[in-house]
């Protein structure tokens, strides 16, 4: 397949089917519980299974009454490191630079509490449970350590998934020491669960040397690879399914040793086996964001520009593996500064390793960078707003390269405008309604980057004049069978009803990932391109056909319209793909492209989706108790394939933003390292109540280079800029600006 | 999950039979006592379902002006219910306050008084707990415990009970009729939540097989309805525990205020009743001079119990506010966030 997709003679274009607010083509089928999910799958003779987790966080187990749980009725089978099918790959080997090491009962060490120390397979989920239960382990216990303080600090190579972990442009001391006005701004943000809906489960079914596998998955193609890795069989003997997710925050991109057991025990068994983590089962070995101590310190001049800009993270990962959240990079590219600098260290403790969630590194390094930012405008004594347009990047202040595009001045001034900023005094604790509450108002800038992965797709014209189009793409609930199957509907020039639309097998092209927040644009791009081959080899057969009535008009003389082919200068000369297929004798035209950007464009450029958010909260003076009466956001995230949809993900993205502010930190006794709040009554997210109003704008941006959609992404920028926002109003409203997230009551008590 | 029998008992007789049986549980809405039951934390031998029992569901307003309710009245089925939520608007609210609507539509009275508390290492097996395990000892003592109690705990443990419903009824002097292997009685249901002391794992009055079959709701109990109120400290807007609560209910005649009723929740292993605050209110003209010494009264012998010292000037502030907001008059209606501290926008307001 070709690399540089969709430019092509040009037969095609984005619009009748792009831009419009379709609802979700889905949705029909998840309100009538009618859409499968793993778990709902039940094949013959299926067998459950439950992983007995460790309840110590250091040391060995000793013993497990294996006895016992076989001895339980139901119980089919007990796994432990004594009986464990080999793996047919070392846990510990990383081939891709997505590739965590993983706990499959290699040794009797525990590393985490939580960790998968058994698995228990039976008839019932019942028994399976029971047995789990009975297998009462012995330890011998290790002190954990838990906590920055009790943690192993260490000095990062890398941070997120392969970033450098410190960057230095300009002279940054020297920009401090220059400066008229200095800050230096602290914050602590903590440990977070992903806790989508949907537990993670398998359900795993074996035929020979082939496996079934139904389970969600962010990422098939990869996924699929990583299975045949550790199963040791041919990647094409895997059939990964995943044709909707419950929620994946980036937790399902990336198998957890509990998935390679389950389909390890399937094939020891003889049976399908299907393993659903409990909520409390998903504390540990599915990944998490990593808890972070940052330090800001930002100098500026007389007029509020800035001179530098330093920022330092020090965060935590487990003992054995390591995920940095790269938090301080959130700090590289949104302000104009001479002197730039981030840097990270690590800490381990032991817990499960972190991994990729919900915008890793942007949303709690824009948490602190937006706070830190704001005080550096009251230090100034400039509005916050002022301030930001003050410092704004005409350039990408980390390698000087020209942004693709950015309308983050029009963010500001919609958003600003919609909000209705104007006329907020400086000073805090100036705004009260009408029952004697302090209101306040802030806000924060907005930054993720737009990036592109590789996908590939293919599309077949059928006959009928309807046509077939597939990818291995992934639904997590952003909309994607709908905003894709609209992108694909224009790459074939047919109304969007006219296509079949499949994804989330991986018997598809590979569809890429569907995190980062790149999957519209990659797969997306695929298919516009998979479609636009085929339209052109369609166009090849009428062109070059004397019968045709677009005979001689040339290849690029034609273009699509509503599964039509058109003159382009004589539109009364037109035919339909179904008789052009019919006089050709073909029942199928396939074509097929690959989503990738183009190089250059990727080295020339900076890119990134850019965004504007403010906040109001309302706190009780004397109570302290906050709530967000008001979030408004702007964004300019390229071209909207689906505003509804494109709303949505950025409402959901300011709400997970409102999220981290104030409710998200997950709680591990500071001694055994357990978790002590591993369920939705404890761990806290929002519930209606607190998102009363939240509205997000769509602005307007064309980019030329990110890919000839000019798609960037709108899943994750949300949460970015509205912890900030939200911090910002609490101080506004109080004069206490936090110091650690979420804030609570306490916190503006204690003040 | 164990093997455990499984009874729905036809009468009331039978329930108290099985339900007396060593291991035995009454299994209500089972919204706690599922959960538990899934953690481990709780592993019952035989579960006697008591929401099929007969008359156990009614609400009756009686002549006398009291009321009395069935222990199987669905939390949300009593909030709803015009004329209790008239005479007794503070239990309504404290009501509305609790849990999400799908909780309060299954969760039944007699449940919600008898829920277990939320102390994380209660509902964890692995860790230390005399309330759960007689003598064995307490992880919260030196644990994760800014939420716990700072009244009457004792070293041995520092739990709260949960339950807003309780805070209300407490104050009102409400009484529970209980039926047990030796018969029935009635306990005022300020005897039913026990204070740990060294012996936390006796939890409640009950005695084995007893079983909560109505409250009880004095007439006097209404006469404070002018000026009633439930508010409840959280950290999420709704669908959280207390952090703190009140419950005022006031009778002020000529300015002058001729009854208080104040209790608070989140502070202690049961419903804390402040009687000594109530007796100085009680006599007092109503305003912020005697609220105040109120406020400071109800808290007079609080003392932290480890990260928590915050909750008592919390809770302090929390109870001016409640006797403010009580003499300022019951809404009209319930406001649509329940107990809140928050103003409702005006936008989509859920609860
Ligand atoms: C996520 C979540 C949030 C919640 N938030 C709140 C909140 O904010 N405020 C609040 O007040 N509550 C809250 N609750 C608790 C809820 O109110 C209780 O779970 C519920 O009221 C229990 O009622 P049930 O009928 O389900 O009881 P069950 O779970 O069936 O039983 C609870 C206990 O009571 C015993 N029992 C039940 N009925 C009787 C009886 N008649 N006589 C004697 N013993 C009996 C049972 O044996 C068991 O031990 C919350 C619960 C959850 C799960
Ligand atoms: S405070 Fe009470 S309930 Fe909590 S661990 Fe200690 S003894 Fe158990």
């Amino acid at each position: 397949m070709p690399d540089t997709p969709l430019t092509g003679p040009g037969h095609v274009r984005l619009g009748s089917n792009s831009g419009q607010p379709l609802t979700r083509r889905d949705g029909f089928l998840k309100v009538t519980g009618a859409a499968t999910f793993a778990a709902d799958n039940r094949p013959a003779g299926l067998l459950h299974a439950v992983h007995a987790i460790s309840t110590i966080a250091r040391g060995r187990v000793r013993s497990l009454d294996v006895a016992a749980a076989r001895a339980h009725p139901g119980v089919v089978e007990v796994i432990t490191p004594a009986n464990r099918p080999p793996l047919a790959r070392d846990q510990d080997d990383k081939p891709t630079m997505f590739s965590w090491r993983v706990e499959t009962l290699q040794d009797d060490r525990v590393r985490y509490a939580g960790q998968p120390i058994a698995l228990v397979i039976a008839e019932t989920l019942e028994a399976a449970t029971e047995g789990a239960h009975l297998l009462a382990p012995g330890y011998a216990p290790e002190p954990a350590r838990i906590g920055f303080e009790d943690g192993e600090a260490f000095e990062a190579e890398t941070v997120g998934i392969g970033s450098p972990a410190a960057f230095v442009r300009g002279e940054v001391e020297a920009g401090l020491a220059g400066a008229t006005v200095r800050v230096e701004f602290r914050v602590e943000t903590p440990t977070q669960y992903h806790n989508a809906m949907e537990p993670h489960a398998i359900v795993a079914a074996w035929d020979g040397d082939r496996v079934t596998i139904d389970s969600p998955n962010q990422a098939i193609a990869m996924g699929q690879a990583a299975f045949a890795g550790f199963l040791g069989i041919p990647p094409e003997n895997v059939t990964l399914r995943s044709p909707f997710i419950g929620g994946g925050f980036g937790s399902k991109a990336i198998l957890s040793g509990p998935h390679v057991l389950a389909a390890l025990a399937a094939r020891m068994v003889g049976r399908p086996v299907k393993l659903v983590f409990r909520r409390d089962q998903m504390v540990g070995p599915v990944g998490h964001r990593g808890a972070t101590r940052q330090r800001l310190r930002l100098g500026m001049d007389r007029d509020g520009h800035l001179t530098a800009l330093d920022h330092e993270a020090v965060v935590m990962t487990s003992a054995f593996d390591d995920f940095l959240e790269p938090a301080a990079n959130a700090s590289q590219n949104i302000y104009a500064t001479p002197a730039l600098a981030t840097r990270h260290g690590g800490v381990r403790v032991d817990l499960g390793t972190p991994g990729p969630m919900r915008a890793p590194g942007e949303a709690s390094g824009s948490a602190a960078l937006e706070c830190a930012v704001d005080e550096a405008a009251v230090a100034c004594g400039i509005d916050p707003l002022e301030f930001r347009l003050r410092n704004y990047a005409e350039t990408d202040p980390a390698t000087g390269r020209p942004y693709s595009s950015k309308a983050l001045r029009e963010c500001y001034a919609q958003g600003a405008e919609r909000f209705g900023w104007a006329g907020r005094p400086l000073a805090p604790r100036r705004m009260r309604d009408g029952a004697g509450r302090l209101i306040g108002w802030g806000m924060g800038s907005a930054l993720f980057p737009a990036p592109m992965f590789r996908a590939e797709a293919r599309a077949v014209l059928r006959a009928d004049g309807t046509a077939l189009v597939e990818t291995s793409a992934v639904d997590m609930g952003q909309g994607a069978w709908t905003a894709l199957a609209q992108i694909a509907a224009d790459g074939l020039g047919l109304p969007v009803e006219r296509i079949e639309f499949r994804a989330g097998h991986s018997d598809h092209p590979d569809g890429g990932v569907a995190g980062g927040s790149g999957h519209t644009a990659t797969a997306g791009s695929a298919l516009f391109g998979a479609g636009a081959d085929a339209v052109a080899r369609l166009a090849e057969l009428a062109t070059g056909h004397p019968d045709s009535p677009l005979f001689g008009a040339g290849n690029a003389g034609v273009e699509a319209r509503l599964g039509r082919l058109v003159h382009r200068e004589d539109p009364g000369r037109h035919e339909s793909y179904a008789d052009i297929l019919a006089r050709a004798g073909i029942a199928e035209l396939a074509g097929q492209a690959v989503g990738a950007r183009d190089p250059a464009h990727a080295r020339d450029r900076a890119m990134f989706s850019h965004g504007a958010v403010f906040a109001e909260v309302q706190v009780d003076p004397d109570l302290c108790q906050i709530r967000v009466s008001r979030l408004v956001g702007a964004f300019a995230a390229g071209r909207i394939i689906n505003p509804h949809l494109a709303r949505s993900q950025l409402n959901g993205g300011m709400i997970w933003g409102l999220s981290f502010a104030l409710h998200e930190e997950a709680l591990h006794d500071p001694r055994t390292g357990r978790s002590m709040n591993a369920d939705l009554a404890g761990y806290h997210v929002p519930v209606n109540a607190d998102v009363p109003s939240v509205e997000a704008l769509l602005v307007h941006e064309d980019d030329p280079y990110v890919n000839p959609l000019g798609v960037k992404g709108v899943g994750e920028i949300g949460i970015t800029g509205t912890v900030g926002a939200i911090a910002n109003a609490v101080w506004h409203a109080t004069g206490t600006r936090p110091r650690r997230f979420p804030i609570r009551i306490r916190d503006l008590l204690e003040a | 999950m164990n093997l455990f029998e499984y009874i729905r008992p036809a009468s009331l007789d039978e329930a108290v039979a099985a339900g007396s049986e060593p291991g035995a549980a009454y299994l209500a809405a089972g919204t706690n006592l599922l959960d538990l039951m899934k953690t481990g934390a709780a592993r019952p031998a035989r579960l006697v379902d008591v929401t099929r029992l007969p008359g156990l569901d009614r609400i009756e307003l009686l002549a006398d002006g009291g009321a009395r309710i069935g222990a199987m009245v669905r939390n949300a089925e009593l909030a709803r219910d015009r004329g209790f939520a008239r005479s007794y608007p503070a239990v309504a609210e404290a009501l509305l306050s609790g849990a999400s609507p799908q909780i309060r539509n299954a969760a039944t009275l007699g449940g919600n008084l008898m829920q277990r508390t939320r102390c994380a290492y209660f509902f964890d097996p692995a860790s230390n707990c005399g309330r759960r395990d007689p003598g064995a000892g307490c992880d919260a003592r030196a644990g994760l415990n800014h939420a716990h109690a700072i009244l009457g705990w004792s070293d041995a443990c520092l739990a709260t009970h949960p339950s807003d419903l309780c805070v209300a009824l407490v104050a009102l002097d409400a009484s529970l009729e209980i039926v047990g292997p030796a018969g029935r009685r009635v306990i005022p249901l300020e005897e039913l939540h026990r204070l740990p002391g060294d012996a936390p794992s006796r939890e409640t009055a009950l005695e084995a097989g007893e079983l909560i079959v109505a409250l009880r709701l004095p007439p006097e109990a209404a006469a404070v309805r002018a000026h009633s109120r439930y508010l409840k400290l959280r950290e999420r807007t709704s669908f959280a525990f207390a952090l703190v609560s009140a419950a005022a209910g006031l009778e002020i005649a000529d300015g002058r205020i001729r009854r208080a009723r104040l209790a608070l929740g989140g502070v202690a292993a049961k419903p804390w009743r402040a009687r000594a605050a109530e007796e100085a209110l009680e006599g007092a003209l109503a305003g912020p001079l005697a609220f105040a010494e109120a406020a400071a009264l109800a808290l007079a012998d609080a003392r932290p119990s480890g990260d928590n010292a915050y909750k008592i000037e919390l809770a302090r502030r929390l109870v001016l506010r409640a006797l403010e907001r009580a003499a300022a008059g019951t809404p009209e209606r319930i406001p649509a966030l329940p107990a809140s501290v928050l103003a409702d926008t005006g936008a989509t307001a859920h609860a």
